[in-house]
């Protein structure tokens, strides 16, 4: 490993400066004691918004929705994100490419098509739009998150150790009990814990797909288009950046070097 | 133990697998190749039975088939005389030690061992007091809590094997169990292995491609070559009458005589050590020495005769150089014909 | 039973491997292709003129709207050219910081870098929006930065340009342009560095041994073997500003966004099918690009 010129040293930090400077500054207007404009820099810092948002009702219903969809969301694609890739892994079969391309699919195409044609669908069949709607939403393109996490493991997985399990008198669901889930839990927990993060922050499949339903992120958008509590606002950002980074934080402990997140299929 | 004790010298030895014209193929990138090809094979009940050949040669395919981690596109696998061709793994009775060992990452050395009775539904006492028993056995007894990973690659073989063992198999099926080992260690689990298997009187079936191991070891041995057996006998008919010239190279490295050169029609195996080597042209096959390698004991020479490269192999140290002319000795007996293969 | 059961299994992978796939593949296929097919069925409806309701009767009309509406062919083109543009900007940016990452940290300083790179990414999407809100504002702190170095009228010249330009930067394109880069210049930064991460050093190597100068071992042998990359990560970067509605509502430059167009058709106007014509343009944009990229090898980068 040679040493990095200073010229790419630099465009390496101001890039790294760059994404995150906002966040930053996030934090700080959290603080602010100005309550009408965005000015720089900020009159003066206060605690007290923190405890007007808390005590604001709809943000707390708001939050508690975003947590019961997102769990749902998250139950659902564990479970057939698991399926697809414990088929995937490793069997070779005409179609396969198709099938990748179609779980890939809700998070290549821009979320507003998923968003239109989930609507779509959804008027069609008269169904009302609620919690149910959005878990649909929210699932399918969550599929593909835990898919990614649980075939990487399972990929590292030797395929002896299957053997010798049934080789030992195991039968597939004592091999996928004992030896398979303990293997991969942690790639369960990354691939849910991201799940988590990506539902829980989701805006655009929702706005479709909620009727007059108020995710925080839906309360967030509103304020984002018509701002009426900025201070508020500004704790509540703080607040869902620290929600959606822990748990990628706890999953960039349970994975080495944050492999598993890589194209992790994290979209808007 | 249920076992061997029939093995007696009147009665006829228990057959524990049979294979009877089985075939097993593989489809890589649109080309099948039959990686056992109509292989024919009976092992005795307590028999220390080798498949040796070179990798590709189809002898684990044929381990795997005889496991049921295969299934054979034609022909019959028989175990103790049941037919257990389509059986799947976990109702044979037979265990394997993998080749890399393949130990539970996530379970300790008592787990592992205790895996397959805890899957039987052993209770947890007991299970807990044979494994420990195995441990015990394989003087393991000390590293019961730790995790695989923990244990060095003779150790981690040991687990591997109390593990197959625990569940008193009655074919045990090994495949290059001592291949990740170093030389030192590889040579005393030869012996360990070897009393094991005697003293416990069960069927073992060794896959190896180090020829020295499957002589040493072994009752019978299996020579594959390209998915079929070339030959299957007791390893010293293996090594001192060779059938064709891929057993007689690849067992013990013997030459390979063109008929022509002395004389007769056919080709010939002859073994380095029966090769008498004598200074200066005389009657009989004479040529040019190529080259000496001291081995010890021994001393290797490469002599030139024709187009063909003979060696031969003198006890203690050659008086001879490089380029001398000499002239090449042994007696009939030593001199075999081979079958020439399709 | 269940011994049985996995009895049959062996043997019959096949059998396994389709009881697995099916419950993903009915809800896969079912709920989102179903509702893909639906769209689709939808653009080929129109809007009855009198009553305004939907006439379930196939039409061309809707798609002809895309075509023939000037103003709508301004929303086609506007919002190509800016996922076209950020996706270039998001290139150059991205690639200079992956390969500082792919060829001068290893262990656990690159696992940090690839972190820093990560939280933004997974940070949540609205509130860097927001943030960005906060940063662009008149009196936010790009305007006090460029007071406090008393160069406040580069700023106004800068946006007194035109297409650029605008009242102030949280009204132009320059702004939403920012905001785009910043939100999606991650997503094209993991991919490159992936990618780079694959090239053999030794190949580099080689490369100077033969007696390559720097910039031509550059162009001849590492863009080369980075495209697959830069085609993953720019899949990522061109489709999700192809569909963004936030962004351009949010910086409020003039001219509507196709994501802004989907959105207010289904929503106030209440003409789904005019909106599933818009977004069978995203679809088929990507559907392209998606073709494109497969033959850049920008699945295997994913």
């Amino acid at each position: 490993m040679t040493s990095a010129s200073w010229g790419l040293r630099i465009a390496a930090f101001l890039c790294i400066f760059f994404l995150h400077f906002p966040l930053f500054i996030i934090v700080l207007y959290a603080f602010t004691t100005d309550d009408k404009t965005y000015a720089f820099p900020p009159p003066g810092l206060t605690l007290h918004w923190f405890t007007v948002a808390a005590g604001r009702a709809d943000i707390w219903a708001a939050l508690w929705l975003s947590v019961q969809t997102a769990l749902l969301a998250t139950a659902i694609a564990l479970v057939l994100g698991t399926m697809v890739a414990a088929a995937m892994y490793k069997a070779k079969f005409w179609g396969k490419e198709s099938i990748t391309l179609l779980f890939i699919l809700p998070i290549a195409l821009p979320g507003i098509v998923t968003g239109i044609a989930l609507l779509s669908t959804i008027r069609r069949v008269n169904l009302e739009p609620g919690v149910l709607t959005m878990v649909i939403g929210h699932a399918t393109f969550c599929i593909v998150t835990v898919f990614n996490n649980v075939v990487a493991r399972l990929r590292r997985l030797s395929q002896s150790q299957l053997e010798a399990s049934a080789d030992l008198g195991a039968d597939s669901w004592q091999t996928f009990r004992f030896v398979v889930l303990p293997s991969i839990s942690t790639a369960l927990l990354a691939g849910g814990l991201l799940s988590f993060a990506l539902s829980f922050d989701e805006v655009i499949v929702t706005t479709f797909t909620a009727g007059t339903d108020q995710t925080l992120p839906i309360w967030f958008l509103n304020e984002l288009f018509r701002p009426r509590d900025r201070p508020i606002t500004n704790v509540v950002a703080l607040f869902v950046i620290a929600v959606t980074l822990i748990p990628i934080l706890l999953v960039q402990r349970l994975t080495q070097a944050g492999e598993d997140l890589h194209g992790g299929g994290k979209t808007s | 133990m249920t076992t061997a004790t029939s093995f007696t010298e009147q009665s006829k030895p228990e057959i524990a697998v049979c294979l009877e014209q089985v075939v097993c193929s593989f489809t890589t990138s649109g080309k099948t190749v039959r990686a056992v090809d109509q292989v024919d094979l009976e092992i005795a009940a307590g028999e220390f039975f080798s498949l040796l050949g070179p990798s590709g040669s189809g002898k684990t395919t044929c381990l795997r088939l005889i496991g049921g981690f295969e299934r054979p596109a034609s022909g019959v696998i028989k175990l103790f005389g049941a037919d257990a061709s389509r059986l799947p793994p976990f109702q044979r009775e037979l265990n394997t030690v993998f080749q890399d060992y393949a130990l539970f990452p996530h379970m300790s050395v008592l787990e592992n061992v205790g895996y397959a009775l805890m899957v039987r539904g052993v209770p947890k006492l007991e299970r807990i007091k044979r494994a420990t028993e195995m441990l015990e056995s394989v003087k393991l007894a000390g590293f019961a809590a730790r995790r695989p990973a923990q244990l060095s690659g003779g150790q981690r073989q040991r687990v591997a094997l109390a593990r197959a063992l625990v569940n008193r198999p009655r074919i045990l099926l090994l495949d290059e169990p001592l291949g990740a080992l170093d030389l030192k260690l590889r040579e005393e689990m030869q012996i360990e292995l070897k009393a094991l298997q005697r003293e416990l009187g069960i069927t073992f079936i060794y896959v190896t491609h180090d020829q020295g191991e499957a002589l040493s070891m072994s009752d019978r041995v299996a020579v594959f070559n390209h998915g079929k057996i070339e030959q299957m006998d007791a390893p010293k008919v293996l090594y001192d009458a060779p059938r064709t010239e891929f057993v007689a190279k690849f067992v013990g490295s013997a030459n390979v005589i063109p008929g022509v050169l002395i004389g007769r029609s056919g080709l010939f195996a002859l073994r380095p050590e029966n090769i008498r080597v004598l200074e200066g042209y005389h009657n009989g096959l004479s040529g040019e020495l190529l080259d000496i390698h001291f081995l010890g004991a021994q001393t290797r020479l490469e002599i030139r005769v024709g187009n063909e490269r003979i060696a031969t192999l003198q006890s203690g140290v050659s008086h001879l150089e490089r380029g001398a002319a000499v002239t090449l000795e042994w007696s009939e007996q030593h001199l075999r014909q081979l079958e020439v293969s399709a | 039973m269940i011994r049985r059961a996995s009895g049959v299994l062996h043997g019959r992978p096949w059998l396994g491997l389709l009881l697995l796939l099916i419950p993903p593949l009915l809800w896969m296929g079912i709920i989102y292709m179903g509702s893909l097919v639906n769209l689709l069925l939808y653009s080929f409806y129109a809007l009855d003129d009198f009553t305004g309701q939907i006439k379930f009767e196939p039409t061309l009309a809707t798609l002809q709207q895309l075509f023939t509406s000037s103003s709508n062919v301004d929303i086609v083109q506007r919002t190509f050219v800016m996922s076209l543009v950020v996706t270039i900007a998001c290139a150059l940016l991205a690639f200079p910081i992956a390969y500082f990452m792919a060829f001068h940290t290893k262990g656990n300083s690159k696992a940090f870098w690839i972190l820093l790179v990560l939280l933004p990414l997974w940070s949540s999407y609205l509130v860097r929006v927001y943030a960005w809100k906060l940063l662009l504002a008149k009196e936010g702190i790009i305007s006090w930065f460029f007071d406090t170095l008393g160069i406040r009228f580069v700023l106004d010249w800068i946006l007194t340009l035109p297409i650029i330009g605008g009242f102030s930067l949280s009204s132009s394109y320059l702004g939403m342009f920012l905001v785009f880069v910043y939100v999606w210049l991650p997503y094209m930064i993991l991919p490159i560095q992936a990618s780079l991460e694959r090239v053999p050093k030794s190949l580099l190597q080689a490369s100077s041994d033969l007696g390559a100068k720097p910039n031509q071992t550059f162009w001849k042998v590492l863009l080369p073997l980075t495209v697959p990359g830069i085609a993953a990560g720019s899949i990522f970067t061109f489709s999700l500003t192809l569909g963004d509605y936030i962004i351009p509502g949010v910086i409020g430059a003039p001219g509507f966004f196709i994501g802004q167009m989907v959105y207010t058709q289904q929503g106030t106007a209440g003409n789904i099918p005019l909106a599933a014509a818009f977004s069978l343009v995203p679809i088929v944009i990507i559907g392209l690009y998606l073709a494109l990229a497969k033959r850049w090898g920008a699945f295997d980068a994913l």
